[in-house]
């Protein structure tokens, strides 16, 4: 059956835009409850998106084919399966709630809405397309608002870390952007649509490309534009920055929906379409997710700012998600992409979190605070537990998805995966040292009057606290519905290597 | 060659005949003009460019034929250009009416320039000929030093104008040289007998080489290709800024219409001048000329621009990277390559003429052509703000924009074409990446930084409104619809062959 709710949730959030731009900027409540009427929406046709998708079947659903540019073979091609329907509760979720975060925007409050609820249409575009030229429109189309948004409205050194962002990710795309054009000149017939490209993939690794395996050189292309997206090690750098200096919602957003598209990227793409090259990427791909474990943590530990903090261990957390898929087992798959959602969320509280005192004591100097716990013992309550969902503690979501990583990835790359538990108890350290100097120890009397977290941003936190909780208790619901997909996945990749006697 | 072939030769010459005519009416007209009346003469002018577009949109150029003993093609490649330049130079007079730096001064003469160097874009594109070619190369030439000195008591202007005139005569006289060589060793000027003459293959390859670089300077310098763009930055800065945008679009996208034509046709094997562009020069890599010519443009064109704090300046030095961008359709010089680039020369027009145009008004209502003076200007002016962006951004090549589309044909050409053009095409993307950087500067200028919200928003002219949305908006909806002008662009790469 043919229907057009994928369009209508990556769409509507356009057509928000444009109503609030239509509003008088004076009307501030207007604006900010419309962005929340039109993200609540979207948010409620995810989940009900969800309620009619098939969880048993590894194919695709909700099909949306149109002829668009016929000439070049491009299709306004959606459709959703086990892997991207995570990804767009994760960002319908993430986009309802980050308005609420945004509550308190100070200034060209009608502009901010209006792109973000246009960032939130990529987003949705990105995991809905299965057109490559499609997603490449989406991919980038979300780089304008996001350049802005932290541009304008961003922390002291915004304009530096707005035009940083956005070369690094410029760049990224354009070596994106060479391997789908080497990807459709290769393909026979010629087209982006990305399941006919699966079928075909053993026509890249036969091609060659500048005189070497086409497989090779194209998945090395779209590794470089996709790890510039996670980041992976040594493509970070533009990461610390931007999360820093980006208004919270918009550090939310980053954490939780943008860096997932690096690694949904590799799930969606290189790893079904290449799949020979998959395999002969492997390990080099466990060994850049172990040093983003380690590393990201280790950074994480020298942070005095906290928002720094969060942003490495965002780092440190999707190493995991690097090393669950490089192993390609079905229990390292499943675990990689419950680690993605499952860091959506939890990433998504920390910033929220650390936002919230940033929003009160104006810095966030993990050095300078100091017994809070005795004032707002709400807040520490609530950040004790985001914290523990961070480091990974069992009864948490978080938990669930690194031991699958674990358990996934052991077997294949035994060293590796001893090694990269060293990172959970990094993790542990620095969350654990910097919830101990902010909230325990003598009162700093500065913060005597500190004021308690508030309901708008409890109301923001509260749903992701318990999604982490339930998940962690629960989580089968989560892995049935992604299972066979990544299944399917995991078969066909080894299938292909069989046949290539890998 | 008897009368009634010059008749039905003339048949094919209307529009060029409507041309002249419009041309010696404005003149006539100007001189029952006083001063401050003058203006007038520019309306006469921008009226029967109007009517030469519908003439020239009305021509059947189904059958191309050579006309006047082959001096002259009228194809459907020829067809495109014309109506390219036409309504490059109908935009550029309607901003010519509202630029203050020609306010109060006898305009009659500046359009009948512009008129003039139309007409002798029409002959440039169509030419096939070598005297048709230098004399249509230097009426386009002469015209354009006349005008890039239009502001006479300016020392800015007067120096464009001089430096244009420099390098342009220096260049001309290479080309020349390199004209009269061809003609020496091959018998013939007419390009269709050239080709025949170099397919025999009498003509050595080394001397052959010098020819055409000599050539190239020639037309490499009608595009401002590095190394033959040291004229652009001080012309741009000093011609007056309506002319400035016109000599970035107009006569560029001329200039690359007789590269494309002289090559394509002297140079390739006979009967399929599309596909085998390169085969009379079989023993020279003669693309790798035009690819390093290419990455030098980008290349060089993108790392000045970088360092601008004049905004015509900087749109100087990424004009000149765009010439590289179109240079790589040239490189590829099949079907998909030359549509690509007449493609790109036309989303140019757009996004160029409307930063220029952007940078005109803001000249003209707050006296500023520096950058950093563009402060705060997305809430002073919001209109004009938001239009400049959508320029910037599809400057850079940015998806949703034109620009976007622009790119991605000339690199889905280089891709197509196979190997050897990856690296070219990897290149020309990371230069676009650089551009980025100078681009959004200009954003950065009008939206970042402390805001202090003005308390009175600027709104431009309804007039200038209009001419930039009619810019702005085919920019942003050229991805969208299934692309008319790609079909048009398609269709166009059809050169008259004898």
């Amino acid at each position: 059956m043919e229907n057009h709710l994928l369009s209508i949730v990556t769409f509507l959030p356009v057509f928000g835009a444009v109503i609030i731009a239509l509003i008088p900027k004076e009307k501030l409540d207007i604006i900010r409850w419309g962005a929340a009427a039109i993200t609540g929406l979207q948010l409620i046709l995810a989940i009900w998106i969800l309620y009619i998708f098939d969880f048993s079947s590894s194919e695709v659903q909700l099909q949306e084919h149109f002829a668009w540019i016929p000439a070049f073979n491009i299709e306004y091609f959606m459709g959703i399966d086990g892997l991207s329907a995570p990804m767009i509760l994760l960002t319908a979720l993430l986009s309802f709630l980050a308005v609420f975060t945004s509550w308190n925007i100070e200034k060209a409050q009608k502009g901010y809405f209006a792109l973000f609820l246009l960032l939130d249409a990529g987003m949705m575009g990105v995991f809905s397309s299965l057109d490559f030229f499609l997603f490449y429109i989406f991919w980038e189309v979300m780089l304008l608002p996001m350049y802005f948004l932290i541009g304008i409205w961003g922390g002291p050194q915004r304009e530096y870390a707005a035009i940083k962002f956005f070369l690094y990710t410029l760049f990224g795309s354009v070596l994106l952007l060479l391997g789908m054009l080497a990807l459709y000149f290769i393909s026979e017939p010629h087209t982006f649509n990305m399941l006919i490209l699966a079928e075909h993939s053993s026509q890249f690794g036969n091609a060659l490309l500048l005189g070497m395996n086409a497989g090779k050189v194209i998945f090395i292309l779209l590794f470089i534009g996709f790890a510039i997206k996670v980041p992976i090690f040594p493509f970070h750098t533009w990461l610390p920055l931007a999360h820093v200096e980006a208004p919270t919602a918009i550090s939310v957003i980053l954490a939780g929906v943008l860096l997932k598209m690096g690694t949904y990227g590799f799930l969606r793409i290189s790893f079904p379409v290449l799949k020979d090259a998959t395999l002969w990427f492997a390990l080099p791909l466990a060994i850049l997710g172990l040093i983003n474990v380690i590393y990201g943590a280790m950074a994480a530990l020298a942070q005095r700012d906290l928002k720094k903090m969060v942003a490495y261990s965002s780092v440190s957390h999707m190493g995991f998600v690097l090393l669950g898929m490089a192993a390609l087992t079905p229990a390292g798959m499943n675990g990689a992409v419950f680690q993605m959602f499952n860091h959506g969320t939890i990433s998504a509280m920390l910033f929220m979190l650390v936002g919230v005192v940033y929003d009160r004591a104006h810095h966030r100097d993990i050095e300078g605070f100091g017994g809070i716990a005795k004032v707002v013992p709400i807040y520490a309550g609530v950040t004790a537990m985001a914290f523990f969902a961070g480091l990974g503690l069992p009864g948490f979501s978080g938990f669930i998805s690194e031991a699958l990583c674990f358990i996934g990835a052991f077997p294949v790359f035994t060293w590796i995966t001893i090694f990269a538990t060293v990172g959970i108890v990094l993790n542990a350290a620095y969350f654990l040292w910097a919830y101990q100097r902010i909230f325990m120890g003598e009162l700093n009397s500065k913060y005597e009057n500190l004021e308690e977290i508030n309901n708008r941003e409890l109301f923001a936190l509260i749903p992701l606290a318990v999604i982490t909780f339930f998940l962690g208790v629960y989580p089968t619901p989560m892995l049935n519905l992604m299972s066979s997909t990544l299944n399917h996945l995991v078969e066909a990749v080894k299938t292909a290597g069989m046949v290539a006697g890998l | 060659m008897n009368l009634n072939q010059i008749m039905t030769d003339l048949s094919y010459f209307i529009p060029e005949m409507m041309l002249t005519g419009i041309l010696l009416l404005v003149i006539l007209f100007d001189l029952f003009q006083k001063a401050d009346t003058s203006i007038r003469s520019g309306y006469v002018a921008l009226g029967g460019l109007i009517l030469v577009t519908i003439a020239l949109l009305g021509q059947d150029v189904s059958t191309s034929v050579g006309i006047f003993s082959n001096m002259l093609a009228v194809d459907p490649f020829g067809n495109f250009l014309k109506i390219l330049v036409t309504v490059g130079t109908i935009l550029v007079m309607w901003m010519s009416f509202n630029s203050n730096e020609l306010k109060n001064r006898r305009v009659g003469e500046y359009y009948t320039l512009l008129l003039t160097l139309v007409l002798g874009m029409y002959f440039l594109v169509s030419a096939t000929h070598l005297l048709s070619i230098y004399i249509s190369l230097e009426m386009v030439s002469i015209m354009s030093y006349l005008l890039s000195g239009y502001l006479k008591e300016q020392m800015r202007s007067n120096e464009a104008s001089i430096k244009y005139v420099v390098f342009g005569a220096f260049s001309s006289g290479i080309l020349l040289y390199g004209f009269s060589l061809l003609y020496g060793l091959t018998g013939s000027a007419d390009i269709f007998e050239i080709q025949a003459a170099l397919s025999a293959g009498t003509v050595s390859p080394a001397l052959m080489m010098i020819i055409l670089v000599m050539i190239l300077v020639g037309f490499g310098y009608k595009i401002a290709a590095v190394p033959f763009h040291f004229w652009t930055p001080d012309v741009y800065e000093g011609a007056p800024a309506p002319i400035t945008a016109f000599l970035s679009v107009a006569p560029k996208a001329a200039g690359f219409a007789i590269i494309i034509r002289f090559f394509n046709v002297a140079l390739s094997s006979a009967g399929n001048p599309n596909m085998e562009a390169w085969a009379a020069l079989s023993n020279m890599d003669w693309q790798a000329v035009m690819g390093i010519l290419a990455i030098l443009s980008m290349t060089v064109g993108n790392v000045i621009a970088l360092q601008q704090s004049n905004i015509k300046r900087m749109l100087a030095y990424s004009s000149i990277a765009h010439a590289g961008y179109m240079l790589l359709g040239v490189v590829v010089a099949d079907q998909t390559g030359i549509a690509a680039v007449l493609y790109y020369a036309a989303v140019y027009m757009l996004m160029n003429l409307g930063a220029f145009f952007v940078a005109i008004h803001i000249k003209n209502e707050f006296d500023t052509e520096e950058i950093e003076d563009y402060k705060a200007l997305g809430y002073k002016a919001p209109v004009l703000g938001v239009i400049m962006a959508i320029f910037m951004f599809s400057l850079t090549g940015l998806p949703p924009t034109g620009g976007f589309v622009a790119k991605f044909y000339i690199f889905r050409a280089l891709i197509e074409y196979g190997d050897m053009y990856f690296w070219l095409a990897m290149i020309g993307l990371i230069n676009g990446v650089v551009s980025l950087y100078y681009y959004m500067r200009v954003v950065k200028a009008m939206y970042f930084g402390k805001i202090e919200l003005p308390d009175t928003v600027h709104h431009a002219p309804v007039n200038i409104t209009i001419l930039l949305s009619v810019l702005a908006i085919p920019l942003l909806f050229a991805w969208m619809l299934g692309d008319p002008l790609s079909t048009f662009a398609q269709n166009a790469v059809q050169f008259f062959i004898k």
